[in-house]
C-alpha cells in the first residue's frame, strides 16, 4: 500500500509537468451521452490540447451544475422552465443537439411482431385502465394478431429523467384523463405499474417479464433487439419510430427563439409523435473567455460536422432550418 | 453439573443433547455453504460477462465513444486508487483515532454519544454524504475534484473502522494495559505499542472492510469527484473511478460497453482483493503483529 | 496473536489453579512478558533520566485522540445540518404530516415518506433475518469447527463479498436473482406459505423479498468478519472451561464463546443494519421503485436511499427538491431511532454494567 503510493506519488509530480490542457467539463442528460461523447472524441482528434469532459448525472442534475457555475456547460432532456432560468446565476441559451425518440417496447408470449397503438389505447394502459392484451381496443386496431389473454404489467422509469418528461408530455397532449389525473414531468406519480432505473433498467424489465410493456429511448429498442410498436400520430398515420420520422417531427413544429420547444404529437404527415430535442445549456456571458471561445467553436463544429455523425449511432439529425436558425442564434447571442 | 473426577468417560451424553449437537454442526456447515454459493455465482457470473473483455487495451487506452471498439478504463484505474488513497488517508487516522477514544478514554456519556452518531454515520445514505460533501467543498470550491470524492468515501469508512478498533481494544485483556503501565510506559505508548497492537489483525479487517465497501461505492463520487473520459492526475479536478465509469457504461444500450462494464467490476474487484492481501501479507510479515 | 491473549488470564475467568500476578520476574514466560521485561529496562533508565517525560505526550495523545472523536461527531453534526437547512421549505410546507403521508406526487408538489420508510424497514428486517443468523453460523463454522487449512479461504472468501461493487449486485439481482425467484422460489412460497399473507400477489420476481435477499447478502461479509474477530479474541481459557464441565462442542460455543462474544457480536449487527438502511444502488435496481405500503412480499416497494439515488439528479423545483432531502433526514432519524433502540437492547442485556469478558 505504501509502495503504491510512493508511485502514485511520482506519477502526480510528473504529471504536473505534462502539456498544457485545457479541460472543459459539462455534466447532464443521459439520452444524449452516447453521441456526446462520440463528438468530444472527435473534437479532441481535432484539437488536441482541448478536452472536453461530458458526465451523464442526468438532466436536472446538469441544469443544477450549470446554473451553480460548478461546470461549464449544461445539458438537458426536457427545456428548463421560465422559473429556472430566471432563478439562474448564469445566462444560458438552450442549443438543441440532436432529436430522440421515445416508443412503447413490450413482450407479449407469442407475438412477435409490429402492434400499433392509438393514443388512446397508450393511455389506457399507462392509466391502468386497459389491463389485459386480449382487450377489444387493441385487438380492434389489430386485427391480423392474436393477442394471448395475459395481463399487462407496466414498466416504468424510477428515476427521473428526460425520457419520462417526453412519454408523459405526449401522453398529457392526447390524453385530457391523463393531464388531470397525472400530469407531465421527469419524474410523475404513476397509476400503475414497476419502476426500473435507466433505460437499462425498463429494457431489463420488458425483457424479463411477460406481458410487459414500457417506454425506452428508440435506440435502446435497437440496440437490446425488444419489439416496439408504431404509434398514431395526429394525421391518422401509424408510424414506427426511425430517424427520418424522428427528425420529420421536428421540421413540422415552428421553433421559437430560445428553441425551448415540445415537438410530440407534431402535426407534420410522416411525423413520429413521441419526439424531442435535447439541448445543450450554454452560458451566454461565460466567464472564461478563453473556454467561452471554445465552446462556441465546438458548437458550429458540431451543426456542421457533427450532424453526420449522428445516424451511425440511432440519433436523428436536426433539421436545416434548425441548424441554420441555431448558427445564426449563438453567433448573436454567445459571447 | 459439576462432575467428580474419572467420571467423564463413562457419563453418557443424554440424546437431545447429542442431537442439538448435531444440528448445530450442521446449520454452521449449511450457513457456510449458503454464503459461499452466492458469492461464487455472483463471481462466476462477472468471470463469464467480463473476463473475455479484459485485455491490454482495456489497461492501458482511455474510454472510446460507442461504435469504436476497444477503448478502455485505464485513467478509471488510475483515478480509483488515487480517490482511495486520499480516502484512506482521511479515513483511517480518524477511524483508529476515534476508536481509540471509544475504547481508552470515553467510557462515559460523551463516549456513548460519540459511539451513537458514528453508528448513525454508518447508516446515512452514500447518496447523502456525496451531498453534503458537495455542498462542503464543491460549491465552494465552484469545482469538481478528486480530494472531494476522497473525502466523501474517507468519511464513509470512519464508522466500520472505529467501531471494529473499539471492539478489539475492549477484547484485549486489561492485565495487559496493567503489566505496561505497571512497567512505567505512558498510556499513549501503551495504547499504541501494545493495546493496538495486540488488537491489530482485528483493526486492520475492520480498515479493509471499510475499504472494500467504499471501493465499490458509485453515488458520493457522481457530485464530488464527478468522473473524467480523460486522464488527469490532478486532485483539484474531476477524476474517473472505475465504480463510476462501471454504472456509467452498465446503463448504456450498447453491448460493447455492456462487456466493458463487466470487466471494469471485475478488475475493480481484483484491485481490491489485491490491496487487502497485500496489507495482510505486509502486517503478518511482523511490522504490526504481534508477539505470538 | 491468539497466543498471547489465552495466556494472559484474568482473575475473572475459571481457572483456580493460577497463582495470582505478583512479581513479574516469576511470570515471565511468553515472548510478550520478555520483550516487556526488556522494553522495562529500557524505559527505567529514561525514566530516571528523564522524569514525568511521559505527562507532555500523554496529554498531547489524549487530546488528539479527543478530537478525532471530536470531529467525527462534527461530521455528523454537520451532515445533519445540512439536511435540516436543504429541507427547510418542505419541512415549512408538510410539517409533519410529511413522515405518514402516502402520496408521492412530483407533478402536483404533494409529497409523502411513508411508504418510503416502510420499505426501507421492511427490506432491512428482513435483510437482517437472513444475515445474522447466517453470518453468526459461518462465523461459528470458520472459528471452532473448521479444519485449520480452510479457515483462511473461507475467510477470505467472506470478506469478498463486501469488495463487490453494489452496482454488480444490482445487475446480478436483475439478471439471476430476479428469474430465480420468479420462475421457482415464489411460486413455492406462494404454495407453501401463501396463508400467511405475506406471500401472495403477482409474482414479478423483483420486489422487496428480492431486495431482501440482495441486501443481505451485502450484510453478511460485515456481520460475519467481526464476529469471526470477536470470537477469535475469546480467550481459549473460557472454551477449556466449559468443556471442562462435560459440554458437547456446541454447548461450549454457546456458552463459552458466544455469550462473552455477544456485545461484539451485536456490535457487527448494528454495523451491518447500518449498511442495510443506507444501501441506494443494489436496493433501487431490483426493489420494483413502487411507493406503495404492501403486506406481500412479492410486492414492489421503495426505499428512502432509492427515492433519493433515484430522483436527486434530476429534481427541478425547489420543493421537489428539498422534499427529497427532506427524506434523507428522515432517513436519518430511522437510523437514530433504531440504533437507539439497538443500544437500549444491549442496555438490558448487560443489566446496565459494561458487560463484557474483560479478561
Amino acid at each position: 500500500m505504501i509502495r503504491a503510493f510512493k508511485v502514485v506519488l511520482c506519477v502526480l509530480l510528473l504529471a504536473c509537468c505534462a502539456l498544457a490542457q485545457t479541460q472543459l467539463n459539462g455534466a447532464g442528460a443521459t439520452f444524449p451521452y452516447p453521441i456526446y461523447s462520440k463528438w468530444f472524441n472527435e473534437y479532441h482528434n481535432l484539437h488536441s490540447d482541448i478536452q472536453i469532459n461530458y458526465q451523464s448525472i442526468g438532466s436536472g442534475g446538469g441544469i443544477r451544475q450549470v446554473t451553480a457555475g460548478t461546470v461549464d456547460f449544461g445539458a438537458s432532456d426536457g427545456p428548463m422552465t421560465d422559473e429556472q432560468l430566471a432563478q439562474s446565476k448564469v445566462k444560458l441559451l438552450h442549443v438543441p443537439t440532436v432529436l430522440g425518440a421515445v416508443v412503447p417496447a413490450y413482450n407479449i408470449p407469442g407475438v412477435s411482431g409490429e402492434v400499433k397503438f392509438t393514443p388512446d389505447i397508450l393511455a389506457g394502459i399507462f392509466l391502468g385502465k386497459i389491463t389485459n392484451w386480449s382487450d377489444a381496443s387493441i385487438a380492434k386496431v389489430n386485427p391480423d394478431i392474436k393477442f394471448p389473454s395475459q395481463a399487462i404489467t407496466v414498466a416504468h422509469r424510477s428515476d427521473g429523467s428526460g425520457t419520462t418528461y417526453i412519454w408523459t408530455d405526449y401522453l398529457s397532449k392526447i390524453s385530457p384523463d391523463w393531464r388531470d389525473t397525472v400530469g407531465k414531468g421527469t419524474s410523475v406519480k404513476w397509476p400503475v405499474g414497476v419502476g426500473g432505473k435507466g433505460n437499462e433498467g425498463v429494457a431489463g424489465l420488458i425483457r424479463q417479464l411477460p406481458g410487459s410493456i414500457g417506454y425506452i429511448e428508440l435506440i435502446y429498442a435497437l440496440q437490446n433487439k425488444i419489439n416496439y410498436g408504431s404509434v398514431r400520430n395526429s394525421s391518422g398515420q401509424f408510424i414506427k419510430a426511425s430517424l427520418e420520422s424522428t427528425t420529420a417531427a421536428a421540421a413540422g413544429v415552428k421553433v421559437p427563439a430560445d428553441f425551448r420547444v415540445s415537438i410530440t404529437n407534431s402535426p407534420a404527415k410522416t411525423a413520429y409523435p413521441i419526439a424531442s430535442f435535447t439541448w445543450l445549456l450554454i452560458p451566454t456571458n461565460p466567464t472564461d473567455q478563453n473556454k467561452g471561445k471554445i465552446l462556441k467553436d465546438f458548437l458550429f463544429w458540431m451543426l456542421d460536422q457533427g450532424q453526420s455523425m449522428t445516424e451511425a449511432l440511432s440519433y436523428a439529425p436536426l433539421p436545416k432550418a434548425v441548424v441554420e436558425l441555431e448558427k445564426a442564434a449563438i453567433t448573436k447571442q454567445v459571447h | 453439573m459439576l462432575k467428580q473426577p474419572g467420571d467423564a468417560s463413562a457419563q453418557k451424553l443424554s440424546p437431545w443433547r447429542r442431537a442439538i449437537n448435531l444440528a448445530a454442526t450442521w446449520f454452521a456447515i449449511g450457513a457456510a455453504v449458503l454464503v459461499i454459493v452466492p458469492l461464487l455465482a455472483i463471481f462466476v457470473y462477472l468471470l463469464i460477462k467480463g473476463a473475455g473483455s479484459v485485455n491490454l487495451a482495456f489497461l492501458t487506452q482511455t474510454p472510446k465513444p460507442p461504435g469504436e471498439l476497444g477503448g478502455g478504463m485505464a485513467n478509471s484505474i488510475v483515478g480509483t486508487g488515487i480517490i482511495l488513497a486520499v480516502a484512506s488517508i482521511v479515513g483511517v487516522p480518524l477511524g483508529i483515532g476515534c476508536g481509540i477514544y471509544l475504547a481508552e478514554y470515553g467510557r462515559g456519556r460523551f463516549g456513548d454519544l460519540v459511539r451513537f452518531t458514528a453508528d448513525v454515520l454508518n447508516g446515512v445514505p452514500s447518496i447523502v454524504i456525496g451531498i453534503a460533501v458537495y455542498s462542503l467543498i464543491v460549491l465552494r470550491e465552484k469545482h469538481f475534484s478528486a480530494f472531494s470524492g476522497g473525502v466523501a468515501l474517507g468519511i464513509m469508512m470512519i464508522p466500520t473502522i472505529a467501531r471494529a478498533t473499539e471492539e478489539m481494544l475492549l477484547m484485549v485483556p486489561n492485565v495487559v494495559r496493567e503489566a505496561a503501565l505497571g512497567l512505567g510506559i505512558p498510556k499513549w505508548r501503551t495504547t499504541l505499542s501494545i493495546s493496538l497492537r495486540t488488537a491489530s489483525a482485528g483493526v486492520i479487517t475492520g480498515c479493509m472492510l471499510a475499504f472494500a465497501r467504499v471501493a465499490g461505492e458509485t453515488a458520493p463520487l457522481l457530485f464530488t469527484a464527478f468522473g473524467n473520459q480523460f486522464w488527469s492526475l490532478k486532485l483539484n479536478q474531476p477524476m474517473a473511478a472505475l465504480s463510476l465509469q462501471v454504472f456509467t457504461y452498465a446503463i448504456s444500450p450498447y453491448d460493447d460497453w455492456h462487456r466493458q462494464a463487466w470487466a471494469g467490476a471485475l478488475i475493480l474487484i481484483v484491485l481490491i482483493v489485491a490491496a487487502v492481501g497485500a496489507v495482510r501479507i505486509v502486517t503478518s510479515r511482523g511490522m504490526l503483529k504481534g508477539a505470538s | 496473536m491468539s497466543g498471547t491473549v489465552n495466556e494472559m488470564n484474568s482473575p475473572d475467568s475459571f481457572n483456580p489453579s493460577e497463582k495470582p500476578a505478583t512479581a513479574i520476574p516469576t511470570l515471565a514466560q511468553t515472548a510478550t512478558q520478555r520483550k516487556a521485561i526488556s522494553a522495562s529496562s529500557v524505559l527505567e533508565r529514561i525514566r530516571q533520566t528523564h522524569p514525568r517525560s511521559s505527562r507532555m505526550p500523554d496529554a498531547a495523545f489524549a487530546v488528539l485522540i479527543v478530537l478525532t472523536a471530536i470531529s467525527v461527531f462534527a461530521i455528523v453534526a454537520f451532515v445533519l445540518w445540512e439536511l435540516v437547512d436543504k429541507s427547510k421549505l418542505s419541512l415549512h410546507q408538510f410539517g409533519l404530516a410529511f413522515f405518514y403521508g402516502h402520496d408521492w406526487d412530483p407533478v402536483n408538489g404533494d409529497f409523502g415518506a411513508m411508504p418510503f420508510i416502510y420499505g426501507t424497514l421492511v427490506s432491512s428486517a428482513l435483510a437482517l433475518f437472513i444475515a445474522v443468523p447466517l453470518s453468526i453460523g459461518v462465523a461459528v463454522y470458520v472459528t471452532e469447527m473448521c479444519p485449520i487449512r480452510l479457515r483462511a479461504i473461507i475467510s477470505f472468501l467472506v470478506e469478498l463479498l463486501a469488495a463487490i461493487p453494489s452496482v454488480i449486485y444490482g445487475l446480478w439481482g436483475i439478471f439471476v436473482l430476479a428469474p430465480l425467484l420468479r420462475e421457482y422460489v415464489e411460486p413455492f412460497l406462494a404454495k407453501s406459505l401463501g396463508w400467511t399473507g405475506f406471500f401472495g400477489g403477482p409474482m414479478y420476481g423483483i420486489g422487496m423479498l428480492a431486495a431482501g435477499i440482495i441486501l443481505s447478502i451485502m450484510v453478511v461479509p460485515i456481520i460475519a468478519s467481526i464476529t469471526r474477530e470477536v470470537l477469535t479474541a475469546v480467550p481459549q481459557s473460557q472454551r477449556e472451561a466449559v468443556l471442562a464441565l462435560g459440554a458437547t462442542r456446541w454447548e461450549m460455543i454457546r456458552m463459552g464463546v458466544l455469550r462473552n462474544a455477544r456485545i461484539g457480536i451485536l456490535g457487527g449487527i448494528i454495523l451491518g443494519l447500518g449498511r442495510a438502511l443506507g444501501e441506494t444502488m443494489a436496493v433501487t435496481m431490483v426493489i420494483g421503485n413502487r411507493p406503495e405500503v404492501s403486506k406481500s412480499l412479492f410486492a414492489p416497494g421503495y426505499t428512502m436511499a432509492s427515492a433519493i439515488a433515484n430522483q436527486f439528479t434530476e429534481a427541478t423545483g425547489d420543493l421537489y427538491l428539498s422534499a427529497l432531502v427532506e427524506i434523507g433526514l428522515a432517513l436519518f432519524l430511522v437510523t437514530l431511532i433504531v440504533n437507539a433502540l439497538a443500544r437500549l437492547l444491549v442496555w438490558s442485556i448487560t443489566g446496565g454494567r459494561a458487560g463484557r469478558a474483560r479478561a
